[in-house]
This record gives C-alpha cells, structure tokens and sequence, in this order.
C-alpha cells in the first residue's frame, strides 16, 4: 500500500536536511507506530507525504499502490486516498465546518469521476459519524476548528477521516493535547476505520495511544532515518527506558 | 503656503472651465434656490484635485472633467440584483426615469415623488432635505462633487416614510448608453418611528454621480443595501449624507464588483442620543485599471451613540483599493461607541491596499477601536483544504468569500446577504 524508499527530505529554504533516506512499507489492513524523540523527522515525513510546500525531496520515492504521491498536488494525493490528521489542526474562520466537510467530499468524489453525493445523503451520514464521535450540531454549524477545545479539534479530524474513508491514514501526534476520556474516544473513531484494506501510520511520542490503538508493527525514527523497527513490545522498551538505550544500541 | 495658493488657482480654473458650458436645471424658487446655493459651495471650494489631502489615493481627474470616458455595457444573461425580493421597483436607465419598467409609486406609509416632479412644485416637504444635508457634510472635509450634483442633478426619487414599511423600494439603475453621464439625486425621510428599506443595483452609467441625502427622525430605522454593477470600465461617484435623530437606526451595505474607479463616500451625523449607524462594505476587483475608494465619516455629536464600520476588500492582478475612515467624536459626546475595521485580502504583490484610519475625540468617556489590515491568503488553511481533497482554486475561493463573510454578516436581512454571497460566488468563479 504505502511505500516510501530512501526518501531524502530538506528544507527548502535552508540548506538542511531533514530526512536522510526513510524506507518504509505499510501494508493493506496495517497498523504501523512511528515513535522518536523531539527533531527526528516524523511530523516532516508527515507533511512531505500530503504534500506541504517548504520541503524538497533529494531522493527517494514515496507510491501509494503504485502512484507516486510526490509528484501529486496535496488535493491529488487526498483524492488517491491519503489522509493526514494534523497535529495542529488548522482554524478557518467564516467556512461552516458543515460546508467544509461536503466541499471536500464532492472534491475528491469529483476528482475520482464519481458522482457528487446528495445532500440528503450527505447529511444523514455525516449525523451519524458525528454522533459516534460525540460532535453535536452545534460543533457542525460552527466554523472549522474555530473555538474548539484541543479535544474537539481532534475529533473533528477524525470526523473529517470517517467522511473522507481513505486508503491511507497518516496520524500526527493525535494524541498530543488529549485527556484520557477524549484521548478514548478519538482512539475508538479511529479502530472503527481499521479495515483489511485500509493501512494506519500513528506517529506519536507516547505509548499510551497505542495502548488504544493498537499497531502491528513499531518504527523507531532518529535524526531522519527508521533506525530500529519491531513488534509493540518495542513501544513498551521506549515508555520504560527513553530512546537512549536504543539510539546507544545501533550507534 | 505658495503651493496651496497655486494649487487654489489651478482649482478654481478648473472648476470655472469645468462650470462654464453648464446652466443651472429649471424648478420651483426653492428648487433653485438649492441648486444656486449648492453652485455657489462649487465655485467656492472648487472641484477636487489630486493634491488635495482627501484625494492623495484616489485621482479625481476622471470625475471632475466634462464628459465620461466610454464604457461598454456589460451583457450577462444574469437575474437583476435582489430581483427576487418582493419590493416597489423604480428604473432608471442611464439616468432617466423608466415609467414602464417602474411600478406604481404608491404604497401605504410611503410618499414618493421623482425629483423632477417634486422640484417643480412651489411646496414640498423635500424643500426642506434637499441640499441641506449635503450642506452640513461639507465641513470639516469638502465634498465638492457631491455640491455639483445638487446643483445639477435633474432627477432621483424623494420617499417620505410615514410608518414601518411593507416592503422595500427597489432603485435599479440600468446602464444601456457607452457614453451616458448621470446625476441622480434622492432625498428620503424617515419620519419618527418609521422604517424604511431602500435597495439599490445596478451600475446606472458610464459615470455615476449620486447624491442620497437621508433624514432618519427619532425612533426610525433606515436600511440600505447595494450593489454596484460589473460593467467593467463604469466610474462612479457616490455620496451618501445622513442625519440621525435619537433611537434611530442607519445601516447601509455596499457590494462593489469591477467598474475602473469607485468612490462611496458616507457622511453620518448622529444628532440624537442613543442612534445607531453602520456601515459596510465588500469589494472585490481585479486587474490594474481597478480602484475602489470607501471614504466615511461618522460625526458623534450626541451621547451613547453606536457606529459601526466594516470594510473588505478582494484584491487581484494589481487593482487598488482606497479605506479612508474617520471617527469624530464631538464634546459631550460621551458614551460613545465606535468601531472601525478595514481589511484587504491582496491575491498577488501587484495588488495594494492604502488605508487612513482617523479617530479625533473631544470626549472623556468613550469606547472608540479601529484596526485595518492587509494580508495574502493564510497558506496554512489553504493546505488544509487541499489536504482535504479541495483543488487550489475552489480552496482559495472558499477562503476568499470567509474573508468577505465578516462584511456581509452586517446584512440584517438573509436574503439580501444570500443574493450577494451568490453573485461573489459566480464573480470567482469566472475567474481561472
């Protein structure tokens, strides 16, 4: 599904490198955890992917069932069935999230050749994805993000997930920000969406999210490379003893 | 002090070149009394010109001179603006008053007259209204053109509301003439506890002058929403001088899409205790030849008044836009509340926004903001939507109507505010 092979990421504006050559395969129905400390490359890898101007790529490929994403428009990348949840998601006042959420939809319906979804249709299923993920009308109507608390906004994301259905889902830090109770509910949206032929990257510093989500597969990121990749015992190695032992480990 | 003498000569050369070929309209003695009056504060002021403080953003050149430059008349298969609010409609086209497109000018609480009726009779209640207002705005800030078309203007409408209103008076202004030159002149009175809705569409000319001077007595409400036309090369001048007494409500929304050169200035004088006036505006223009000019002035002359000012502006491939706004808050004017806000969402580094906020207070207590600003579209929102799936077009469009959503909430009524939204909507999307 998600292929990503030494890719090399800079800023590009500054002669720094960020990624130095990731390599990295998320199968169909996967569940993959990216953890590393504060600078390692995971947000960048993040916002490479959907295609965030200020980087530039020196090497590397990055395909989602073959298509090569890095070549895409970030609408083109959305349409081919990438989603990143931000960390930060963004406020836009004067759009309705309402509006945003149908406008979005129709977008890559449309950029797919299928036909716009009704709004009738569009209405009842939004209600009811929004229930699920306890957003009231009220959270709806307003504008997008605009006066959400930290936990609101991340469910709003995964709102805009389950309309969205993606192939691929890329999680920033979704757990940054949450308290226990919201930090539950988010983590239900989200294994509600686990499907045999949906792949999940969950890139967090914690392992208490993936107590919630739980992944197949756990990657340690380090100064732009995966340097260490295993099972979710790896995650509990990390919570128990830092990122030093294992940075010590493949030095 | 040699300069202003010099600049003083150039405009009064001008303004009797200007004056030369033009002979004042015929009427009834007050008719003329005004216009005469209103020829006397031209030549005395002189037209304006480029170095004049209030004219340093905006060339008047185009305005002052004989003749408007030719301007070709839009042909859309579009609805007429507000076409679908039940309303009296009254039609000009290139000035002049449409009788068979206009419907019956009567309607219960409501007196109407054309000018060019009412200036011939030898008594009418607009004797009282016409000129007057314009008048009083001429201090401190002359407004020279605005005399021009009292003394000129042969015709517009004159509406006495007597009660609150069942429908609004729709004025559209047809231009059909590349060449035509108008000055139209309305007079409306809001009588004490009356209420009255005035819509306006249309681009009217190749050169617009509009004088409406409105008189909103104690406890009435006046509301006011236009838009301008899309003809692309129009000009036009607007001023609109009103006086409110105490309990009374002014609120008035400007849509401006394309034409060459705008300028709507609004002179508000808040006469009465406890009034309430606000202005608004939104704008879009694209291209070089673009320029849109909001000039007001709110006078506070009376205690716990209420102004309001909201502008936006959309501004792409190197069009201008021009805020000049000011807040005068007399002595005695105490609790007073005004609030001013500019803001230019400039779509390229060829497009500029110049922008004179003004607060002067000669009050002690008063709460008075005014904030203007200028930005590009906020790229972080733009790839959130498209990170969503939403093509760089239709996100930027999205961002753009939200900027202009702040102004077009001032609207109090939906409808007229969905009418617009709708037609912004269309403007972007002839647009690649």
């Amino acid at each position: 599904m998600l292929e990503i092979k030494g890719l090399e990421v800079k800023l590009e504006e500054e002669d720094k490198q960020i990624l130095k050559g990731v390599d990295l395969k998320v199968g169909a129905g996967e569940v993959h955890a990216i953890m590393g400390p504060n600078g390692s490359g995971k947000s960048t890898l993040s916002y490479v992917l959907s295609g965030r101007g200020g980087y530039e790529v020196t090497g590397g490929s990055a395909t989602l069932d073959g298509i090569d994403l890095l070549d895409l428009e970030p609408e083109e990348r959305a349409a081919s069935g990438l989603f990143l949840a931000f960390q930060y998601p963004v406020e836009i006042p004067g759009v309705g999230n309402m509006t945003f959420l149908r406008t979005a939809v129709n977008a890559q319906r449309k950029a797919r050749g299928e036909d716009e979804m009704s709004a009738a249709d569009f209405l009842k299923l939004v209600r009811s994805k929004a229930k699920d993920l306890k957003i009231d009308a009220d959270m709806l109507k307003r504008p997008v993000n605009v006066g959400f608390s930290g936990g609101e906004k991340k469910r709003n994301e995964i709102l805009q997930m389950a309309m969205l259905e993606p192939k691929m889902c890329i999680l920033d830090e979704t757990d940054s920000g949450l308290d226990v109770d919201a930090m539950r509910l988010v983590s239900d949206g989200v294994n509600a969406l686990r499907s045999p032929d949906r792949g999940f990257l969950v890139i967090t510093h914690y392992q208490r999210l993936l107590d919630h989500i739980k992944p197949d597969v756990v990657h340690i990121m380090a100064a732009g490379r995966i340097i260490k990749t295993g099972g979710p015992e790896l995650a509990l190695e990390v919570e128990n003893n830092g990122y030093a032992g294992i940075l010590e480990e493949v030095a | 002090m040699a300069k202003s003498n010099a600049l003083m000569q150039l405009k009064a050369d001008a303004t009797a070149l200007r004056l030369a070929d033009l002979t004042l309209p015929p009427g009834a003695t007050w008719a003329q009394e005004a216009r005469q009056q209103a020829l006397g504060r031209v030549t005395a002021m002189g037209l304006p010109h480029r170095r004049d403080e209030y004219w340093r953003y905006t060339d008047p050149a185009s305005l002052t001179g004989a003749g408007a430059a030719e301007a070709a008349v839009l042909v859309a298969d579009e609805s007429p603006v507000f076409g679908d609010i039940d309303a009296l409609q009254i039609v000009f086209v290139d000035g002049v008053f449409d009788a068979e497109a206009s419907d019956d000018l009567t309607m219960t609480g409501l007196e109407i007259d054309r000018l060019a009726t009412a200036s011939t009779k030898d008594i009418h209640w607009a004797k009282d209204l016409y000129g007057v207002l314009e008048a009083r705005g001429q201090a401190p800030v002359e407004r020279t053109l605005a005399a021009f078309n009292t003394a000129f203007a042969t015709d517009g409408v004159v509406i006495r509301a007597t009660a609150k209103v069942a429908k609004p008076v729709r004025l559209l202004y047809l231009h059909a003439d590349p060449t035509s030159d108008v000055v139209l002149h309305h007079v409306i009175r809001v009588e004490p506890g009356a209420d009255l809705t005035v819509l306006e569409g249309g681009p009217a000319a190749a050169r617009l002058s509009k004088v409406m001077e409105v008189d909103v007595a104690d406890g009435g409400a006046f509301h006011h929403v236009r838009s301008q036309g899309r003809d692309h090369e129009r000009r036009a001048h607007t001023h609109t001088f009103a006086r409110l007494g105490a309990e009374s409500t002014f609120k008035s929304f400007t849509l401006t899409v394309n034409g060459r050169l705008t300028r709507n200035e609004c002179v508000i004088e808040l006469t009465g205790n406890d009034a309430i006036a606000h202005v608004a505006g939104a704008c879009v223009g694209d291209g070089k030849d673009f320029l849109h000019d909001d000039t007001v002035f709110i006078t506070h002359d009376a205690e716990r008044c209420e102004s309001r000012q909201v502008f936006k502006k959309v501004l792409r491939n190197g069009a201008t836009g021009v805020f000049q706004g000011k807040i005068l808050v007399k002595a005695g004017a105490q609790k007073t509340d005004g609030y001013q806000i500019s803001q230019s969402l400039l779509l390229d580094d060829d497009s500029q926004f110049l922008a004179k906020p003004e607060l002067e207070i000669y009050a002690d207590d008063v709460a008075c903001s005014h904030g203007s600003t200028s930005g590009a579209i906020d790229e972080t929102a733009l790839f959130y939507l498209r990170s969503r799936g939403v093509p760089a077009k239709a996100a930027t469009d999205l961002l753009t109507l939200a900027f202009l959503a702040e102004a077009l909430e001032e609207i109090d009524d939906e409808r007229l505010a969905e009418d617009l939204r709708d037609r912004l909507e269309a403007w972007m999307a002839r647009r690649s």
